[in-house]
């Protein structure tokens, strides 16, 4: 499996895991009793394990596991913070970010041991009180080598009786057999259809004799990112070179003439080219006349390049309130007074206004990402995991394409590994214990993102065990966090709410996967800070569910547009059932509750100008009346406006800390004009 | 810089409500702008939150300052300014009716609160400030954009 494109998402993930690091560490050699700290260097330290480990960076994985023991003992108080232990701290730092920057320059995390390392980790453990040095655990963590192999060039080619006199035969006519080798870029989606063209273009100027990968596996995608064909040709070298290097997503081509003439064995000779040769081909073919392991260095920098750039958020926010602000002019030039409003002017207002548009679309677009982008990563998460505790599971992914904006997709990789985790580890039962229970061996995850409302709803649903609560009742009695009668009146919801809370793990053994405990309260902590909120149901023997549930604070919405006297406002339109017309007559009484009848149910209705307190006029006086039926659940609500505007894309913007508390409002939009609207709040109001 | 000799001395900008003088430090202030916009009326909200407006893409809440003090509603003309502060990350916009100019104050020219009493916006005010026989009323911001419960 490429692990290539995710391989920028780590880059830069593991720069602000190790940049946050660092600080943390900085902080706690300063306050060496500063349990947050410790915390947070716990939480970088177990999610640079997760991340290295996913993208088969066994060794920092491993060092970063053994940093993970030495300070799961110090949060437990057997070891102390001094400061040769925060010494050693940072040297396990500083090989971090070698792993990184070697990682950043070849793709691979490079050959250095940290074994001197995590000998003086596990050491620190002996030398305390509890040792448990979990010696058969870090033998787990320090598996196969890193992929490297991916990366060498597919080296010299055997070639059979047949080849070797279609190269003689060949060179007798006076063509000449060549080596090529293509490099495609990292980021080619279509290798196969890449390496069809290249086919056919070489094939326009030479005669293909053999490919390695065959020609099969080529069409098949059974090949990293480059493959090597020899070729007989009459053409120049660099005619081939050019024409090779003008096709899209080619990275670099390698050419070798073969020497012609050695029956004994027709080889690759670089080194035997005569010097003539050479000249012809400039550049790139001396790197690969150089030995071989020499050859990728140069070109696997070239590939650091990919399509996309990483913009900083706070850049976004700027764009976009420069293009509001843009918007508000334009809107004030269409309005100015005195102006000859020539065919020209008009025109070019047309012409301003339709640029504007788009470009603000343009700019809210690129602040919104689908899911996809962070779940991506999880399949081969799970089948690794799940490998590695020897179960069966099933990923289940859907809603991939409900987007998020930028800042909410940023932050949601964690708290999603850490549920995934915990879902394969805790939730899924081992093969023997799901057959014995006639479950089917395999179990389930679920990955689930939709839309609700004004929310992002993420499930993370496992069909295991479920939680035991009366192990966690149990553990919490245990560590001292109730005493035993306050425990056993806990109901089942009050007990869940303790596995949120830092340092509390009901895992019974310590595995490589989760169970330190600091699953739940970094997921809590992180989906908090975004403005979300998380929820477990679960259900003994039949699994657990997890809402994370997410405020969409930036998010681009279809909103339906109405007057209330004077003022606008705006209805999200995935709320909006219908829009109705109605008479002061189809309005009847219910227990004081105004009703109308709609398709024969009756439904309240609110009258929106009296209720939002809106200055001026009054329904009275209306025969015809505007009713926007809304949809809340499966109940249906009425709300009377004066007058539909339409329909509009807005952005929410949040109404800030000061107006926070306002219940019938959720948030606010910038319109063309550059006047504000509220946004209204369906629920409360419907209430 | 001529502050530089009194230790004490800070930066204050003038506004008029009525016929009063009011004073707020000047590093609170992010920008002073006309009121050339729309407030839109928020619901639900005390009669001294006129709305919200939208600066550059920020959404701010205005306040009026004469109606928090008890004074007559503002009555909006070419002079009437919103001076944007900015306390604690928090942006608002408070109306005023006009803005005068930028006085220095140190502590000879500064009364603190405690001598002070039987005034009228007392729970907002930091102190008074009398540059050359003039009364200034220093506003203490924090407690002026302190949400109040107490309002209905």
């Amino acid at each position: 499996m490429d692990m290539s494109q995710y391989l920028e998402i780590f880059i830069e993930e593991s720069k602000e895991h190790l940049q946050s690091l660092n600080q943390s560490l900085l902080q706690l050699e300063k306050n060496p009793d500063d349990r947050t700290m410790l915390n947070e260097i716990f939480r970088v330290a177990h999610t640079i394990k997760g991340m290295a480990g996913t993208m088969g960076f066994n060794r920092m994985s491993k060092l970063t596991h053994d940093m993970e023991n030495v300070l799961h003992a110090l949060r437990n108080d057997e070891l102390e913070v001094t400061p040769e232990l925060v010494d050693i701290l940072f040297r396990c730092f500083d090989a971090l970010e070698n792993y990184t920057a070697n990682i950043i320059e070849t793709g691979s995390e490079g050959n250095t041991d940290s074994k001197e390392l995590s000998d003086v980790l596990s050491g620190l453990l002996r030398n305390k009180k509890k040792s448990g040095a979990k010696a058969s655990e870090q033998t787990k963590a320090g598996a196969p080598p890193a992929p490297e192999t991916e990366r060498e060039i597919a080296s010299d080619l055997e070639l059979d009786q047949y080849e070797t006199n279609l190269i003689n035969k060949a060179a007798d006519m006076g063509n000449d057999a060549w080596q090529i080798t293509v490099r495609l870029n990292k980021g080619c989606l279509l290798k196969s259809a890449r390496a069809f063209i290249i086919f056919k273009t070489l094939e326009r100027h030479s005669e293909i004799i053999k490919s390695v990968p065959p020609v099969q596996d080529i069409e098949d995608e059974k090949f990293d990112f480059e493959f090597t064909v020899i070729v007989l040709t009459r053409a120049d070298a660099e005619v081939i070179r050019k024409d090779l290097n003008s096709i899209a997503e080619v990275d670099d081509v390698i050419m070798k003439l073969i020497k012609e003439r050695n029956k004994a064995a027709v080889g690759v000779q670089a080194e035997e080219m005569p010097a003539a040769d050479q000249l012809q081909i400039p550049a790139d073919i001396r790197q690969a006349a150089a030995p071989g392991q020499d050859g990728p260095e140069p070109v696997t920098k070239k590939t650091k390049t990919g399509k996309t750039v990483r913009v900083d958020i706070d850049r976004l926010d700027v764009l976009l309130n420069l293009v509001s602000e843009l918007i508000i002019q334009k809107t004030r030039l269409e309005g100015l007074e005195g102006i000859e409003r020539t065919q020209q002017y008009v025109e070019a207002i047309e012409y301003l206004e339709r640029i504007t548009t788009s470009l603000h679309d343009a700019v809210m677009k690129v602040r919104m990402v689908p899911v996809e982008t962070v779940f991506n990563r999880f399949p081969r998460m799970i089948r690794d995991v799940s490998r590695e505790l020897g179960k069966e599971v099933e990923l289940e992914m859907s809603g991939v394409d409900t987007e998020l904006d930028r800042t909410v997709i940023d932050e949601i990789g964690d708290p999603l590994i850490h549920l995934l985790r915990n879902a394969c580890d805790h939730g899924i039962e081992s093969k023997e214990e799901r057959r014995k229970l006639g479950k089917p061996e395999s179990g389930k995850i679920e990955l689930k993102a939709y839309q609700d409302g004004n929310n992002v709803v993420i499930e993370v649903g496992d069909d295991g065990q479920g939680i035991d609560v009366e192990k966690v009742r149990k553990k919490i009695v245990e560590r001292g966090l109730v005493s035993k009668d306050a425990a056993a009146n806990l109901s089942k919801k009050d007990l869940i709410e303790y596995l949120f809370r830092p340092s509390f793990s009901t895992a019974e053994k310590v595995t490589d996967i989760s169970g330190r405990g600091v699953g739940l309260d970094v997921v809590k902590t992180k989906i908090e800070t975004l403005g979300g909120t998380v929820e477990v149901e679960t259900e003994t023997g039949r699994g657990s569910r997890f809402y994370i549930r997410l405020p969409l604070t930036l998010a681009i919405i279809q909103a339906l547009l109405v007057m209330i006297g004077e003022e606008k406002y705006a209805i999200q339109l995935s709320s909006v059932h219908k829009i109705i017309n109605i008479t002061p007559d189809d309005i009847k009484t219910v227990q004081k509750q105004e009703v109308v009848m709609y398709r024969n149910s009756v439904i309240p209705i609110v009258r929106l100008r009296e209720v939002l307190e809106v200055p001026g006029g009054s329904d009275a006086d209306q025969k015809v009346m505007t009713l926007v039926i809304v949809k809340k659940g499966e109940r249906l609500t009425g709300f009377i406006v004066d007058r539909i505007i339409g329909q509009q894309e807005i952005v929410q913007k949040s109404l800030g800390k000061y107006l926070a508390g306002t219940r019938v409002i959720t948030s606010a939009t910038i319109l063309g004009d550059g006047n504000v609207a509220l946004i209204l709040d369906v629920n409360a109001l419907a209430n | 810089m001529a502050d530089q000799n009194t230790t004490d001395a800070r930066r204050y900008l003038v506004f008029r409500l009525e016929n009063d003088e009011y004073g707020i430090e000047i590093d609170k202030i992010s920008t002073i702008i006309e009121k050339d916009m729309d407030i839109t009326r928020v619901p639900k909200q005390p009669a001294f939150v006129k709305g919200v407006i939208n600066l550059r893409g920020e959404i701010i809440p205005v306040l009026s300052l004469r109606l928090k003090f008890g004074l007559d509603d503002d009555v909006y003309n070419e002079d009437t300014r919103i001076i944007i502060i900015k306390v604690d990350d928090l942006s608002i916009g408070l109306i005023v009716d006009s803005v005068a100019e930028v006085v220095l104050l140190d502590d000879e020219t500064t009364e603190s609160v405690s001598n002070i009493a039987g005034e009228r916006p007392l729970e907002y005010l930091k102190g008074v400030g009398k540059p050359d026989g003039r009364i200034i009323t220093l506003l203490d911001l924090e407690k002026i954009v302190m949400p109040e419960e107490a309002a209905t």
